[in-house]
This record gives C-alpha cells, sequence and structure tokens, in this order.
C-alpha cells in the first residue's frame, strides 16, 4: 500500500512545497504593522515618534526572527500562517497595551488601587518572549507530537493539578471575584490557561484509544446512543473535576472552553452527532444549576441584559460592560484612530479582558473584523492541520486546541460586545497577562508541530524490484 | 474522522461570523445611539477637550477657559465677574452641564455646530486645533454694572433693560447672584459648591430677570391706561374720569383702597397714574372688562414665553376672572405676576412709539476666525398700541417722573417716563412688598432706554419700601449708563 495515495490529507504530501520564504515575508509584514501603529498611537498622543518605539520593534522583530529560524530549522514543513497571525496579534497588543498605560486615568486609577502604577507593556514584552521561548522549546524538545500520547494520564493529573493551585491556601489569589491566579515568586500566573493544553492532550491521547468503544458499544435509548460507563468514566470524572473547581473559583469562562473543547473533541472522535445533543443538555442543565447558586453568575447576566441600568450598575459594582458598549458605539465604523479614544472609561480591566473595546472605539468595525478574521484565520488554519494530519491523535489535538481557541475568542469577544454574558477571559495574544500569551504560544508551538508533521512528505516508497519487470519499453 | 472536523470548521465558522455580525450591528447600527448615549462621557470629555469658545460684550470676553489640570476634561470655564454676569451667560459646569447662553449655543462654543463644518474641515486639513466660535451679545458693560452694583445693596432684585427701537437686551442682572467659576470644574469641591448654592433659599442661581414673577403691582397701570386710550374709554388724558372714591368694586361690598389719601375723585388719566390710583385704574379694568384687557395684555406679550434666546417665564395676565378680579388685576395684583423682562418690554413699547421689538441678547454668532455666522435682525413683536396713544402715555409717566411718585429716577437734561409700583407680596400681605420701578429716557434721536426693576428687600422697614425709593434710583443709574456709553 503506498502512502502516497491512501493518505488521508488534503493537502499533496508529495512535494509539498515548505512555504518558508511565504511565511518569512508575512512575519515581515506582522513586525512592521505593529510598529507604524506604534508610530500613530505616539504622533496622536505626545505629537511625536515615541521613545521607546525601537525597543519593542526590535523586540518584536527578534521574536519573529527567533520564532521563524526555529520553524525553518525544526519544523520546515509547518504551516506558514500560524507564526505571522500570532505575531500580528501578539505586536498589536502590545501597541495597545502600551497606549493604554499612557492613559492619565489608568495610572490614577492604578495608583489608587495599589498605591503606584508600573506600566504593563514592558512587562507583556518579556512575558511574549518567555512565551515564544516556551514555543522554541516545543518545537526543540516535541520532535514529534504523537509523543504526547504516552502522557495521556500524567496529563489528566497534571490538568487537576493546574486547575486546583489556586484553591491551595496561601498560593492562590482572588482577584476581582475570581480564585483562577496562583502567586509565584512575584508573578500572578493563571494555572488555567495552561490546563486549558494539558486537557486537550488527554482527552486526545484518551479519545484515541476509546473512540471505537464509545462510539459502537453503546446501548440506543430514546433515538440516542449512550456509551457504557467504563468507557466513558475517566472523561466525565475529568470535566466535573474542572467544572466544579472552576465552579468554586467563579471562573465560568475556563469552564465553557473546557466543556466546548470536550464535546468537540467527543464528536470528532465518535462522529455520533447524539454527542452533542448530549453535551448540550448537559451544558444547559450545568449553566442553570450554576445560575441558581452563584450570585456572580447573576450578576454578569444581569449585567449583560441591562447593561445600561443604574440598578444592575450598582449592584455589580461596575458600569464594565455599558462602558464597553459605548466604546465600540463611539469608535463607529472607522474609528477615532489609534491614541485618540476614551476606552480608559472602562476602567483597570481595559487593557486584559476589554481591550477588544480599545480596538474598537479606535479602529473601529473596519478594525474589529480584522482583528476577529485573524483570529478565524488561525481557527481556520487549526482545523486545516486537523484535517491534514495522519494520525487520529493529531487529528484531535489539533481540533481540540483550535477548537477551544475558537471557543476562548467567541466567549471574550462576545462578552465584551455584549452578545453573550461577560465570562472574564482573556483575548488570546491580545489581552495583557503573561499567562495567556505564554500559554497561547505554546499552543500554537504544538499546532505548528503538528502542521509540520501533516505537510512533511511522505517518505519516498522503498525500491520495488517487482517494478523493473512492468516498465514500459521504450523504443 | 474528516466529516466532523469539517462540521466543527463549520461551526468555528459561525462562532466567527457571529461575531462579525454582532460588531456590525455595534459599530454600525446602533453606533450614534451608543456614542450619543446619557452615560457616554465622551460626548462631554469632547466639549471640554478645547478651550471653548467666548461670550463677549461690548467686544471684550466675559468668559474665558483654563486648563483644569486633572481629569478628563482637559479646560474649564472661568468668568469674568461672574455674579454679575452669571444671568447672561449661564454656567457651564463639567460636573453639572451647562444653561442659557452656554447650552443654547453650546454647539458654537465648542466649535461642533453644523454651520463650522468648512472652518473644522480646513483645519483638520491644515492641522490646526479644533477651536470653539464666540456669541456676541447687545449687552452694555456699563448699565449691566449699574443694575448689578445698585441690586448688590438691596437684597433680592432683579433688572432688565432694552434698547426699545431694536429689542436688544442692554442689562440682565439678579440679586443675589452666584458665581459660575466657582463650579466650572469637575472636583467633588465643585460639586458641593453647586449644591450648596442650589439649596440655597435665597435661590442665588435662580434668574430673576427672566425666569421669576413677581405681581407687577402698580407698575401694570401702564398697561391698563394704554388699554382704556387703545380701546377708547377715555381719549383725553386731562379729562376727569368717571372715578368715584370710594369705588366699591362690583358685584361686592368691599371698596378698593388707594394708598394713601391721593385726590383719586374723578382724576384725570394723567393725574390718575402721577399719584398712583387704585380705584380709577381698577374701575378702568372693571369698565373695560376681561376680555379688552387681555387683549392688550398679551399685545405686550403677556402669557407667553419669551426666547431672547434663553428662554423667559411666561408672565400672566389671568383668563378667567369675575368683575372685581379683573379690577384688582389691572392694577397688577390677584394673579397678575411679570418678570421684569416683561415689564421692561412694556416700557419699551411705549418708549417706541407703540412699536414693541421682540427682545433678544445674542447679537451676532462667529466662527473662529470671527467671521460671522449668523447674525440677529430686529424684529417687530406686536403693536399694543397706536403711535398716537403712545405718546399721550409717555406724557402722562414722564409727569410721573417729573412731579409724581418717580423723581427719584430724573435725569438732568434728559426726558424720562416711568411708573413707580410696590406690591403686595405674601398671604394678606404679610410680607414686605417688591419694590418696582419701569422708565425710560428719551433724547432727541429717539428712545435709547426702558428698563424695569425689581427690589425685594426684606431687611428695609415696610413703610420705606417703595417703588419710586428704592427702585427708581437703580433705573436712574442704569439709564444714566446707558446714555453716557451712547456719548
Amino acid at each position: 500500500m503506498s502512502s502516497s495515495t491512501t493518505h488521508t490529507s488534503t493537502i499533496g504530501a508529495i512535494g509539498a512545497p515548505s512555504r518558508r520564504n511565504t511565511e518569512l515575508a508575512l512575519l515581515a509584514f506582522a513586525v512592521v504593522i505593529p510598529l507604524f501603529a506604534y508610530i500613530n498611537v505616539g504622533l496622536a498622543i505626545d505629537g511625536e515618534l515615541p521613545s521607546g518605539m525601537l525597543g519593542y520593534g526590535c523586540g518584536l522583530g527578534l521574536l519573529a526572527a527567533v520564532g521563524h529560524i526555529v520553524v525553518r530549522r525544526f519544523a520546515p514543513y509547518a504551516d506558514p500562517l500560524l507564526l505571522p497571525l500570532a505575531t500580528l496579534l501578539n505586536g498589536l497588543g502590545l501597541v495597545v497595551i502600551w497606549r493604554l498605560d499612557q492613559s492619565e486615568k489608568l495610572q490614577n486609577l492604578a495608583k489608587a488601587a495599589t498605591g503606584s502604577f508600573s506600566p504593563s507593556a514592558p512587562k507583556q514584552l518579556m512575558f511574549s518572549a518567555i512565551g515564544i521561548a516556551l514555543f522554541v522549546a516545543v518545537l526543540l524538545l516535541l520532535k514529534d507530537h504523537r509523543v504526547l500520547q504516552r502522557y495521556t494520564y500524567i496529563s489528566m493529573v497534571a490538568a487537576l493539578v493546574l486547575l486546583l493551585l489556586p484553591l491551595v491556601p496561601g498560593l492562590g489569589m482572588n482577584i476581582f471575584g475570581a480564585r483562577i491566579w496562583i502567586s509565584v515568586a512575584g508573578f500572578s500566573i493563571q494555572p488555567g490557561e495552561f490546563a486549558k493544553i494539558v486537557i486537550a492532550i488527554f482527552f486526545a491521547g484518551y479519545l484515541m484509544v476509546k473512540r471505537d468503544a464509545l462510539a459502537l458499544a453503546s446501548r440506543r435509548f430514546m433515538g440516542m446512543y449512550l456509551p457504557r460507563g467504563r468507557d466513558l468514566g475517566p472523561i466525565i470524572v475529568v470535566w466535573a473535576m474542572s467544572i466544579l473547581i472552576l465552579v468554586f473559583e467563579t471562573d465560568l469562562g475556563t469552564s465553557l472552553l473546557f466543556f466546548g473543547m470536550f464535546v468537540v473533541m467527543l464528536y470528532v472522535a465518535t462522529e455520533r452527532t447524539s454527542w452533542i445533543v448530549f453535551g448540550l443538555v448537559m451544558s444547559s442543565v450545568g449553566a442553570v444549576g450554576v445560575a441558581t447558586f452563584e450570585p456572580h453568575v447573576q450578576e454578569r447576566v444581569d449585567a449583560w441584559l441591562n447593561p445600561f441600568s443604574d440598578a444592575v450598575i450598582a449592584s455589580t459594582g461596575s458600569d464594565q460592560i455599558a462602558q464597553s458598549l459605548m466604546a465600540f458605539g463611539s469608535g463607529g465604523v472607522l474609528g477615532t484612530g489609534l491614541g485618540q479614544g476614551h476606552s480608559d472609561l472602562i476602567g483597570f480591566a481595559a487593557n486584559s479582558d476589554f481591550i477588544l473595546a480599545t480596538f474598537g472605539e479606535e479602529l473601529g468595525l473596519a478594525g474589529v473584523m480584522a482583528i476577529l478574521l485573524i483570529y478565524g484565520l488561525i481557527v481556520e488554519r487549526g482545523v486545516r492541520t486537523a484535517l491534514a494530519a495522519r494520525d487520529p491523535f493529531g487529528k484531535l489535538l489539533a481540533i481540540g486546541l483550535s477548537g477551544a481557541f475558537a471557543i476562548q475568542v467567541f466567549v471574550v469577544s462576545g462578552g465584551v460586545m455584549g452578545l453573550i454574558p461577560l465570562t472574564g477571559m482573556t483575548m488570546p495574544f491580545l489581552a495583557n497577562g503573561g499567562s495567556s500569551v505564554i500559554a497561547n504560544w505554546a499552543l500554537i508551538g504544538i499546532l505548528i508541530r503538528i502542521s509540520d508533521t501533516a505537510r512533511r512528505p511522505a517518505p519516498a516508497p522503498a525500491p520495488n524490484p517487482d517494478a523493473e519487470m512492468t516498465q514500459v519499453v521504450r523504443p | 474522522m474528516n466529516k466532523p472536523l469539517r462540521r466543527i470548521a463549520i461551526f468555528c465558522g459561525l462562532l466567527v461570523l457571529a461575531l462579525l455580525a454582532r460588531d456590525n450591528w455595534l459599530q454600525y447600527v446602533q453606533a450614534d445611539t451608543l456614542a450619543e448615549h446619557d452615560k457616554n462621557r465622551r460626548v462631554s470629555i469632547e466639549r471640554y477637550a478645547q478651550p471653548r469658545g467666548d461670550i463677549i460684550v461690548d467686544g471684550k470676553a466675559i468668559t474665558g477657559s483654563k486648563e483644569a489640570g486633572s481629569g478628563d476634561y482637559k479646560y474649564k470655564r472661568t468668568y469674568k465677574n461672574g455674579p454679575m454676569w452669571s444671568p447672561v451667560t449661564g454656567f457651564a459646569s463639567q460636573r453639572i452641564g451647562a444653561t442659557q447662553i452656554e447650552s443654547i449655543e453650546d454647539g458654537i462654543l465648542t466649535g461642533n455646530d453644523d454651520r463650522l463644518f468648512f472652518t473644522r474641515s480646513l483645519d483638520m486639513i491644515t492641522g490646526k486645533k479644533k477651536e470653539g466660535g464666540n456669541a456676541v451679545t447687545t449687552l452694555n458693560a456699563a448699565a449691566q454694572k449699574a443694575a448689578y452694583d445698585g441690586l448688590k445693596g438691596r437684597g433680592k432684585g432683579a433688572v432688565a433693560a432694552i434698547d426699545p427701537s431694536t429689542g436688544a437686551i442692554l442689562a440682565l442682572a439678579s440679586a443675589p447672584s452666584y458665581d459660575p467659576s466657582t463650579f466650572a470644574g469637575n472636583t467633588n469641591e465643585e460639586a458641593e459648591q453647586f449644591g450648596k448654592l442650589d439649596k440655597d433659599k435665597d435661590q442665588p442661581m435662580l434668574n430673576r430677570a427672566l425666569r421669576e414673577t413677581y405681581p407687577p403691582g402698580s407698575t401694570f397701570k401702564a398697561v391698563t391706561a394704554a388699554a382704556a386710550l387703545e380701546h377708547d374709554l377715555y381719549k383725553d388724558i386731562d379729562a376727569p374720569t368717571k372715578s368715584p372714591l370710594p369705588w366699591t368694586m362690583p358685584d361686592t361690598q368691599t371698596p378698593l383702597p388707594n394708598e394713601g389719601n391721593i385726590p383719586c375723585k374723578n382724576a384725570s388719566l394723567r393725574e390718575a397714574l402721577r399719584v398712583s390710583c387704585n380705584t380709577v385704574f381698577g374701575k378702568i379694568g372693571s369698565d373695560l372688562g376681561k376680555d379688552k384687557m387681555l387683549e392688550t395684555a398679551e399685545k405686550f406679550g403677556f402669557n407667553e414665553e419669551q426666547f431672547v434666546p434663553v428662554r423667559s417665564n411666561a408672565s400672566v395676565f389671568p383668563e378667567k376672572m369675575d368683575r372685581p378680579q379683573t379690577a384688582l388685576s389691572s392694577i397688577g395684583q390677584f394673579e397678575t405676576a411679570a418678570t421684569p423682562l416683561q415689564m421692561a418690554m412694556v416700557a419699551s413699547a411705549i418708549a417706541n412709539d407703540g412699536k414693541l421689538m421682540e427682545p433678544y441678547m445674542v447679537s451676532e454668532l462667529q466662527a473662529p476666525n470671527l467671521d460671522v455666522i449668523e447674525k440677529h435682525a430686529p424684529k417687530e413683536m406686536s403693536r399694543p398700541l397706536s403711535e398716537e396713544n403712545a405718546q399721550k402715555l409717555q406724557d402722562m409717566m414722564q409727569t410721573v417722573i417729573n412731579d409724581g411718585t418717580g423723581t427719584n429716577a430724573k435725569i438732568p437734561g434728559v426726558t424720562v417716563g416711568g411708573k413707580t409700583g410696590t406690591a403686595q407680596h405674601g398671604v394678606d400681605n404679610s410680607e414686605n412688598p417688591y419694590a418696582w420701578f419701569i422708565s425710560y429716557a428719551k433724547t432727541d434721536s429717539g428712545s435709547p432706554v426702558a428698563v424695569a426693576v425689581v427690589v425685594e428687600d426684606s431687611k428695609a422697614s415696610r413703610d420705606d419700601i417703595s417703588g419710586g425709593g428704592l427702585a427708581a434710583p437703580i433705573a436712574r443709574d442704569v439709564m444714566k449708563a446707558v446714555l453716557d456709553s451712547k456719548k
């Protein structure tokens, strides 16, 4: 059986161009565009070129260069779009975080809350560097993503530990009503961001082994296929635990993210639509259940339904949603221009959860649509990687990671734009926050590794001694 | 596994599509609603992002702008001699909002008005910062100062002065007053200051010249006299009227008293106005009936709000009343109530030979480069009385000044006409009455000023309160200031 005719990739395997030069060209854009945005902000706020421009420009350029060289060397057939798209978002995020650092209002707010103000952009640049370092480490250490299959159950334990960490007294911190941070050596880390990747590895490993059992060895009940408990057990346990823990940590966004990822991966593994129905039923039950017990959730729903109501603003103590909606509205189609909006009215979360509102106000509908399309493209490249992957583990892992990425983008942007209740997650790459940027770089690293394996040309078939016999005799 | 993968791809596509749709809804369909939402502070941030244009009196700005130093709002309003000018300017406060000219001409002052679109576009190209335009007022700084200084020592009161030939407002003072500079910014202290002013029982922020209606008392007799002449009840102002003394109001047993023992029996109109006979004018009102009185009063502007462009309250001449009430209303009591502006309009219509000009106080609006955007053209509002009758009434009012109750308003070498008033106030006249005075000055070239003064002095002893004593000197000073500035 020749692999060149039966492999499942939709991308031609033999002779597929590596596209590394395409990636390099795109990366140049991904560095130059934020650089111009940087200049734009500086000119708009101070009327002169920003002093840190070279620092940030070179920093971003250097990170992109390191990323590119490592990809060129260690994953030469990787998808050429993922790295430039992530770099572009990371760069734009840095610009807007730097822009919000200049806001006198936010500086005063920080001083009033903590006694001092320190700019977030330099820290974000440092975290981006750590993120790229992790990206490099993934590509260097993970020669083949299938290695990860071996760590299925270790991943399960690791994920649970990560999720439990914020509940450990002395380590966990409750910030703004959510107990999802831990404090290590002065840095606060959100273990949930990393748990996202680790859980995807566990689900992929477990489902790959059990998919046939889950898909076939099931009983039919009311038109739906219900699997046997022993097949589903570990998944249910992990999922339920994570949900429970997250409920205790009042981190709804991440719960939703895990659940969505779980349903997506289960559906892909078993190819049974009944899982979707099953998942939706469970999520509705879960959502209603949590909403009944958690005042935190009720507040969020109220704030979503009546963002401008004085009573709701008083009871939640924040008018962030209203301010965010007004920021989007004031931006209009073309925006006010970078540096010229007033999205700092949103308050302390302007550069993290609500960073998209600043894009909305200053770059307008056009800018936000571009940003959303960039996210869409990353997801699309991820799904394409899953399609191209030749092994079920790779397929499941790729779809799990890109599905989680898509859901995260949807939940955050939808919350900020008032489409769904706000759940408090970070916009991947754009938002200020170390864990988020680091974890997402690792996620991109894994996707690049899978896409490299998927697009790598199959080894040439072994020379067949019989082939000589059937050759056409040339005149 | 590829079939479900493709479906998941579609699902992810739908998620992104939903976000795109929502974004279009927010930033295209709903953009204007959200941008102009009450809670959207960007509107006021924008308003104070550059120095406001100025309000100008006699070619000089009475307002200014300075950098606020902190907070969202960059520039805050300053006022020169704020308490004196506040009835004209209103206030522009970052915390509370804007009133009066500051609010009405906000578009011009902030530079956001559509009529400034062209200059704005030019500035955008040349990179010039947005600037506000100016509102030029008709006020006369000297007259305003005379009016405000006159009131200041007198407790509460108001002055309105008008140029009878154009309707241009020359003075508009109110006391006690407030300084709008004290709460122009956005600090908590300033908000407290505003709260204190707002709760002050002396109501310093009330614009008494435009927004307070007082019983006009005897000054309303000028209107009644005009009605008598216009409706041909009496033609000769020196002929005796049919006025018994004491005169019992129709349908009642109550005689209408005069203030003191004055010669009102069958007094001529001139004489009755000179000594201010309640009996004569009460009977005129009752003889004419409420419809004719109402007709004349409304021609003078009663029962209608005036927009100068700041709104003034409607003065009241009651529409429903019986005969004794008509008699009382005709001497400025019962429900009759007038703003100082209204009584200044009465005096100005008489001084302008019967032609009432529409009062206004913004003469032109200027673009930031001082181009004139809008200029006010004087407009006739109505003709409450004929030229002939107006001159008869002027004759009568000049007698009041020359040897009647209004001698305090005499100005040497100038013809002055006027009417005093002392209006009862409080239940059963329990509180100190209001001292009223309306007058005009006349020179060879017509009348440059008509003025109405009302003083409510709770400290003065009751017997000292009279229009001639308290209010007439203020009116004289205002008229003198206008006359001097014309030289």
